[in-house]
């Protein structure tokens, strides 16, 4: 049973196309992950799965109906970005405003002490850490009981424990029977939670794959080194692209052992190796970019 | 729904009252304005002492209502908290609703010290029963300004609804005869102000506290600029999803 779904969505903002022909689905009790770097159109997608934006063209539905039907929000959970919590507004006020917008409302102590807040109550949302923000945005998702919730970035930024902690109570809510759609543009944190990714870029859904798979197609690794040599005359195999600055070359790969025993084996000079991950934005950039030659 | 309105009410205030400033500076301005223009000048005569209070007052509900509303809720949509109550499942009336109640609220608070500086510091004077009235036309004059305000705070980003709520308060202030006491503006304000929104208001609050003729088009014509108002208000916030991008 199909629980939110997006079918071919177009969203545009005056000439930039932030969505463009997209369609995602998410099924009942499925934990997904959205990732992308930042501008693929991840919030807009989300924006219009949970009722606050509305598409250009193309059609979006939340648990069978319109997202923009209140109605269809009833079982709704969604974290608010939580640089835009009401900076004079203390812990307990938040928590009780949202919480009166639901028929069956979780216990504002019971909801507070699931995520670790309850010495918090008193405090402006405004004075919190940013870690004590994202515990308090996540818990805002799951006030009103819901049966989806859609979580952005919820453990970014957060110390081992908080992140362990929040891991599990999102997994309980998983064991549950609840729908999930999480959206980061981390694979590490997609990782530790879903088996599914749905990688959007440049407003098109780039892969809809296992975690397994989008790791080899993101996981790209950044190998630097100098060498005398122009290392465009060989030809490597999975090489994504080659940057040269003076002297240093940097050659992106998904598979970087394999690529320095290339390197290795066709006697190419060089010297000061380095291997590093790159971020999803390089990754993106570097395969996009690769696309266009 | 009424009690979902009131939570959102509660909200808003709880919100603006932590930062007593913002309803310190609200209440401010036309106090102000009644301590350095009427009470010095008219502040003597029983007659005009009563008409610019009126007018002070119809002052206070436009600025309030205009700025509250046109800048506060362009200001609110661009954080990004907004989008995040459009997603809890309540329909667009309790959000509406909550922010009409705490308008009245501010609007309150600002007229209150106009009201008081009029009683004890000027001859102005008006009967129990006009005084209810005039507080009853303040409720129904305050509509088209509210309404205005919405338009102007959903249609435009803040830096512009800051523009152009600023562009429009002086004319439609001096335009609709609020500056100068009755029949005593200059020739082409007096035949245009009946017409205005501030000049309809403020023949409203005339006709309420002294011996003003109630005037029918004029009255024709506030109703139409709230028909027009509540029009586009309506419109903008249909078309409103916050922020643009993100």
């Amino acid at each position: 049973m199909i629980h939110a779904r997006a079918e071919s969505v177009t969203r545009r903002f005056g000439a930039t196309i932030a969505l463009d022909h997209v369609d995602f689905e998410v099924r009942r009790g499925e934990m997904v992950g959205l990732l992308g770097p930042n501008g693929a159109g991840k919030s807009t997608l989300v924006g219009l799965l949970t009722g606050s934006r509305r598409p250009t063209s193309g059609r979006v539905e939340l648990c069978g109906g319109d997202p923009r039907d209140p109605a269809s929000r009833r079982t709704l959970g969604v974290t608010p970005q939580e640089t835009g919590l009401p900076a004079s507004l203390r812990v307990g006020e938040v928590v009780d405003f949202v919480r009166a917008h639901f028929p069956d409302p979780l216990p504002r102590d019971e909801l507070l002490d699931r995520f670790g807040l309850s010495d918090l109550i008193r405090r402006q949302t405004g004075g919190l850490s940013g870690g004590q923000r994202r515990r308090l945005a996540v818990a805002l998702a799951f006030a009103g009981r819901p049966e989806i919730v859609f979580l952005d970035e919820p453990t970014t930024g957060l110390d081992v424990e908080a992140r362990r902690a929040l891991w599990e109570s999102i997994r309980e809510f998983h064991a549950g029977g609840g729908t999930v759609v999480l959206t980061s543009h981390y694979l590490e944190e997609i990782e530790a939670l879903a088996s599914r990714v749905v990688v959007l870029a440049q407003g098109r859904v780039l892969a809809d794959d296992s975690v397994a798979a989008v790791r080899g197609l993101v996981g790209i690794r950044r190998i630097s080194l100098t060498s005398a040599v122009p290392l465009t005359d060989f030809d490597f195999d999975g090489l994504v692209s080659v940057e040269r600055a003076g002297d240093r070359v940097h050659l992106l790969t998904p598979d970087a052992d394999r690529m320095v025993r290339t390197l290795v084996s066709h006697d190419v000079p060089f010297c000061d190796l380095e291997v590093r991950p790159t971020s999803l934005e390089e990754a993106f950039l570097a395969m996009t970019g690769k696309d266009a030659q | 729904m009424t009690a979902l309105a009131l939570i959102h009410a509660r909200f808003q205030i709880t919100e603006i009252f932590r930062i007593p400033i913002a309803v310190v500076g609200s209440a401010f301005w036309p106090a102000a304005s009644m301590l350095a223009f009427v009470v010095p000048f008219v502040g003597d005569e029983p007659v005009y002492a009563t008409y610019a209070t009126a007018s002070m007052i119809t002052f206070a509900v436009m600025n309030t209502n205009l700025f509250q509303y046109g800048i506060g809720v362009s200001e609110d949509r661009a954080q990004p908290w907004d989008p995040y109550v459009r997603t809890l499942p309540a329909g667009t009336a309790p959000r509406f609703a909550g922010r009409i109640l705490t308008g009245l609220l501010m609007m309150a608070v600002s007229l209150i010290p106009v009201a008081l500086i009029a009683a004890l510091f000027t001859e102005a004077s008006v009967t129990p029963v006009a005084f209810l009235l005039a507080v009853a036309v303040c409720a129904v004059i305050s509509i088209p300004f509210i309404l205005m305000g919405l338009s102007i705070g959903y249609a435009l980003p803040s830096k512009a609804a800051l523009v152009v709520a600023q562009i429009l308060f002086l004319p439609l202030a001096f335009g609709g005869g609020l500056m100068t006491p009755p029949g005593g503006a200059p020739g082409f304000v007096e035949n245009l102000a009946p017409y205005l929104p501030t000049g309809g208001a403020v023949r409203l609050m005339w006709a309420a506290v002294g011996d003003f003729p109630f005037d029918t088009g004029s009255m024709l014509a506030l109703v139409a600029w709230t028909t027009l108002f509540g029009a586009l208000a309506i419109w903008s916030y249909r078309r409103d999803e916050g922020r643009r991008f993100g």
